[in-house]
């Protein structure tokens, strides 16, 4: 299995959609056959055109705000002692996270194919409420899918979607989590695929939605590689890129422009949600060794039974609770492009907790756990490599758990 | 010697009427329960479909859901499922029975492995819902040397040049999906409209017998009878979690419910 330079990963798959000849693919009901090679066929042909790049980059630039910042953590820097540590605040674009890049494409996508109905998954809520906003502002009308637990402990987003005219369908089944909101969402799809457009919430699902996301979230690394050079001259000579992994959309897009260079010039570290210390479930199936499975129509590494009945997963942050993985990290694990790790519950809030202390910077769970391992790993790196953490989300969500496990003082901070 | 389906289908012919084809979960709501289902109903259905349960499952409406689901939670492996169709053979042997589910399971087992446990155990066709034609070209091809049947799904999206392919590579069952719907949805499209669609792939070759499915119900099954085969799949699975409520005997409510399908198709 081999990376190709050159030639962006998303387009990496082979003609049934497999990266690498086994991850990802079409495993769909028959009726979703012809609405994905619609979307495909649009797709492949918008990515080409010009004018609808332009439109993209108009919408990234002046509604979502592009770009967005880089700046040191020196405080940060200064208390670790050791690699140069860096953040790239994706939590400034419109909404508060990466999925904004996402639900805009997705919903530019509909308004050229002439759906009126715009429908979505969420976990932390961020996907979905982007995509509420984008569906707002772009005339569509928007439903959610988000599992029952899910919305019990990510209120604040949840609101912000009602607010947004969007509305939010509680799963029940299943784990009443992300897993079963995509399986929901996919399954209202299948019974109403004539009339509207789905939008996938991460780098997950049938391939053309792999690539949909890749592509939209890669604006994130096209901002860095400017910055970095504005920086610093040109692309630093140790550079590490650090990001959580649940789906993979944030992850994808802070490395995507960065992939051809050498591993030891610009290395790509992904974290994935190992669960609570003490538990033995997680939401990390390439840090622990999952088997290869299929998960809501693709292939990839999956926490799953013997038998193939998908896992249940645990995790204090919802966006990365998860028990599959894009097949695109798939891949870049499998080339060895990327190093995928893991953190505890635990390892994420202690993070949180030394973030926030030495930083005006607000984490929410999801980049915390990035954050736990980069300061872990910092510490033994020299001061002239340069350490970067994708930022993707902002802690506003999260500030019921925050007060729960670590008390009020850590919510009403900044 | 002929599939068992193909002789279903055959017989139901002569009696001028459709098959009917059933679906129940397999260890809904336990493994002797299903197995019993089975037993009570193969007198008045055709073909037997068992739905092997599967936790997220993106083509099944809520029914269907439900019965997987508690099948699930009761413990059901797929070597169980194995053994209820190895000892329904033992009381019916010629009655035909088909496995639905999805790729996973079958991915995980080893398809290779899972074809042998469906030869040995009884097995007639199976329907795996997430892999299409082109993706299921190979194994439609082991299925075929073990002259197990794989049975193709055909959709009113399918376009007019894809049925064309699909049904050029297909085995002699197909599977026509009623509507866009998961299973179990509200019959949106009259039956008129869906024996137009009915016809139109009929046409593409006559010799291929055709069932349809999706939102079957006692109503609306007496309208579709002119098909080769009508499946009924989230009803009886609603009677299962309806006799569960009640606490009254799933096994004799199904049964009766069959009969009645039966009845109103001959």
């Amino acid at each position: 299995m081999k990376l190709k330079k050159g030639i962006p990963v998303i387009d990496q798959g082979n003609k049934l959609g497999f990266w690498g000849g086994k991850f990802g693919g079409n495993f769909v009901p028959e009726t979703l056959k012809k609405p994905i090679e619609d979307l495909e066929v649009l797709f492949n042909k918008l990515k080409k055109d010009k004018k609808f790049i332009q439109e993209r980059d108009k919408y990234f630039k002046n509604w979502v705000g592009a770009p967005t910042r880089f700046i040191k953590l020196k405080n940060l820097t200064n208390h670790v002692g050791g690699a140069q540590i860096w953040s790239k605040i994706v939590s400034d674009a419109n909404g508060g996270a990466h999925k904004i890049y996402n639900a805009t494409v997705h919903c530019l996508l509909a308004k050229r194919s002439g759906k009126k109905v715009i429908i979505g998954d969420t976990g932390a809520g961020y996907a979905g409420k982007m995509l509420s906003m984008a569906a707002k502002k772009f005339g569509l009308k928007c439903k959610i899918f988000m599992g029952a637990k899910d919305i019990a402990r990510q209120q604040p987003n949840v609101k912000a979607m009602k607010k947004n005219g969007a509305e939010v369908v509680p799963v029940y089944s299943g784990s009443q989590t992300l897993v079963d909101a995509v399986s929901e969402c996919m399954r209202f799809w299948v019974a109403n695929c004539d009339t509207t457009a789905m939008c996938v919430g991460s780098t997950v699902g049938p391939a053309v939605f792999v690539r949909i996301c890749g592509w939209s979230t890669s604006q994130i690394s096209r901002e860095l590689k400017v910055q970095l050079i504005d920086q610093f001259g040109s692309i630093p000579k140790k550079l590490k890129l650090y990001n959580c992994v649940g789906g993979g959309s944030s992850s994808f897009g802070f490395w995507n422009e960065f992939m051809d260079y050498d591993k030891k010039q610009c290395e790509f570290i992904g974290v994935e949600a190992g669960g609570p210390a003490k538990s033995k479930k997680h939401a990390a199936p390439l840090t622990y060794g999952s088997k290869i499975g299929i998960l809501h129509g693709a292939a990839q590494y999956v926490n799953q039974n013997s038998d193939g009945q998908i896992e249940e997963t645990e995790s204090i942050s919802a966006g990365l609770d998860y028990p599959g993985i894009s097949p695109l990290h798939c891949f870049l694990k499998d080339t060895k492009r990327a190093r995928y790790t893991a953190a505890s519950d635990e390892q994420a809030l202690e993070a949180y907790k030394l973030v926030t202390k030495f930083e005006k910077l607000r984490p929410s769970l999801e980049p915390s756990h990035a954050f736990a391992v980069a300061i872990a790993e910092s510490k033994k790196l020299s001061k002239d490599t340069i350490v970067v953490v994708n930022s993707c989300g902002d802690a506003y969500k999260d500030r019921g758990i925050l007060e729960k496990r670590l008390g009020k003082k850590y919510v009403k901070s900044n | 010697m002929l599939n068992p389906i193909s002789v279903a289908f055959k017989k139901a012919k002569q009696e001028n009427r459709p098959a009917l084809l059933t679906y129940t979960v397999a260890g809904d709501s336990s493994k002797k329960q299903s197995l019993d289902i089975l037993k009570s109903i193969s007198k008045n259905a055709d073909i037997l479909e068992v739905g092997v349960p599967h936790n997220t499952p993106v083509a099944d409406g809520s029914q269907i859901q439900t019965s997987a689901y508690r099948a699930i939670k009761n413990g059901i492996k797929l070597n169980d499922i194995f053994k209820i169709v190895k000892d329904f053979k033992k009381f019916d042997k010629n009655k035909p029975v088909i496995l639905m589910g999805y790729y996973n399971m079958i991915f995980q087992y080893g398809e290779n492995k899972f074809l042998n446990k469906c030869k040995i155990s009884g097995v007639n066709g199976l329907i795996v819902v997430d892999l299409p034609w082109p993706e299921n070209k190979n194994f439609a091809k082991k299925c075929k040397k073990k002259s197990i049947y794989f049975i193709q799904l055909l959709s009113p999206t399918t376009t007019k040049i894809r049925l064309k392919k699909i049904i050029k590579d297909s085995h002699p069952m197909n599977y026509f999906i009623s509507m866009l719907s998961t299973t179990g949805g509200k019959l949106k499209v009259s039956p008129n409209d869906i024996l137009k669609n009915y016809t139109k792939i009929k046409k593409i070759d006559p010799k291929k017998e055709i069932v349809i499915g999706f939102g079957i119900t006692e109503k609306t099954i007496g309208k579709l009878k002119s098909a080769d085969g009508l499946v009924v799949g989230s009803a009886i699975c609603k009677e299962i979690s309806k006799s569960l409520k009640h606490r009254q005997n799933p096994v004799t409510n199904v049964s009766k419910l069959v009969k009645k399908l039966k009845s109103k198709i001959l």
